[in-house]
């Protein structure tokens, strides 16, 4: 659990280091009914990251309003869209704020550490790099089980092919955009075919990029609503037939 | 068999309409001379049974009606594509319009130039002269 130190001066690296630290940091959190966890998440991001920039598209519950009393700013789709618009609405209004420079794409169920996006922002930052991936299978720690690996190895394999990146996790919602790679970012898939499309934009930028090894909490709430095997099927249908 | 290659072709070339744009003005005008075409052959075909039998037979398909059940066939599969194409780029602009409309609302929620977020948001407690 993330918690608050004063001073940041001595703090080691992957601690989290006060909102100075990351007062030009926004992070873009796509948000769909997820009002069952959406303020403590909210809650704890904001430990380290002031602003938080929500995307509520379309929620028919109180998503929004959770949202918004954990601290978040919240913009508000009328009607749901899907993933990859509230992805690109949040990086329009947060690429435009006056003073952030960096952008970090957030997911809304839980599944992301505060403490992965803070060190992806700090390795941004030391080597002057544009875009930072998280990935879950540079280390060992997040444990998918073998049907979801092999249907991400094969979205791995898919990304890889058509944007000439060589990534070892496409499909991760956690990554670090700085404001100059996020002005070459502009998704026309709404739904879940975003995440190749924002690698293949992100690639075109010729920025430099890293990946940065993140741990992803498989909770019983995040895998009861997760990526399946069908959803792959329309991933796929969704890039071909555009 | 000639009836095999036109077939094999037309749901190839529909194939290709459905992963390209059909916007433009050629594309239109050439979906609409079809569509005329049709509708000539439809009427011809009703007339003229007996012709519809003989252009079957030079194509090597043994009936007029099946003939006409493969062109069904095509014409349902293009109109998939047309319906398919057109519902993407209805999306798309109701994309944009909530999209301009929640940045709108998001705009005249920031009282002031330069505070991220609506007055009353944790998110405001910044120095930033910017």
């Amino acid at each position: 659990m993330v918690t608050m130190h004063e001073s940041d001066a001595v703090a080691p690296r992957r601690a989290p280091l006060g909102k100075a630290r990351y007062d030009d940091v926004c992070l873009v959190v796509p948000l769909y009914n997820e009002g069952a966890v959406i303020g403590q998440v909210v809650k704890d991001a904001m430990v380290t990251f002031p602003h938080v920039v929500c995307i509520d598209d379309g929620s028919s519950d109180d998503s929004g309003e959770q949202a918004r009393e954990a601290g978040a700013v919240v913009l508000r789709h009328a009607v749901n869209l899907g993933q990859g618009a509230a992805l690109q609405t949040g990086i329009e209004y947060a690429r435009s704020l006056p003073g952030i420079h960096y952008l970090v794409t957030f997911d809304a169920d839980g599944q992301h550490q505060v403490d992965d996006a803070a060190a992806m922002v700090d390795l941004a930052r030391q080597e002057d790099v544009a875009i930072v991936f998280g990935s879950r299978f540079l280390d060992s720690r997040t444990r998918p089980g073998l049907l979801k690996r092999l249907v991400l190895g094969t979205a791995v394999w898919f990304t890889n092919k058509s944007t000439g990146l060589r990534l070892t996790d496409a499909h991760n919602g956690l990554r670090v955009v700085r404001v100059d790679a996020a002005r070459g970012v502009n998704l026309q898939q709404d739904r879940m075919a975003h995440a190749s499309e924002i690698v293949l934009q992100l690639g075109r930028t010729r920025l430099p990029w890293r990946e940065y090894p993140v741990h992803l909490l498989y909770t019983d709430y995040s895998r009861s609503k997760g990526q399946s095997l069908w959803n792959s099927v329309n991933i796929l249908v969704d890039l071909v037939f555009k | 068999m000639l009836i095999e290659i036109v077939l094999v072709v037309a749901i190839g070339v529909v194939t290709v309409l459905l992963t390209r744009s059909t916007a433009n003005a050629r594309h239109q005008a050439i979906r609409r001379l079809l569509l005329v075409g049709f509708v000539v052959v439809a009427v011809v075909s009703v007339l003229y049974p007996a012709w519809l039998t003989y252009v079957a037979k030079a194509m090597g398909v043994g009936r007029g009606t099946d003939l006409l059940l493969y062109a069904l066939v095509i014409a349902f599969v293009s109109y998939i594509a047309t319906s398919h194409r057109r519902a993407n780029l209805l999306s798309r602009k109701i994309t944009l319009l909530a999209r301009e409309l929640s940045l709108a609302e998001a705009r005249l929620a920031r009282p002031e130039d330069g505070a991220p977020g609506s007055g009353d948001t944790a998110a405001d407690r910044r120095d930033d002269p910017a």
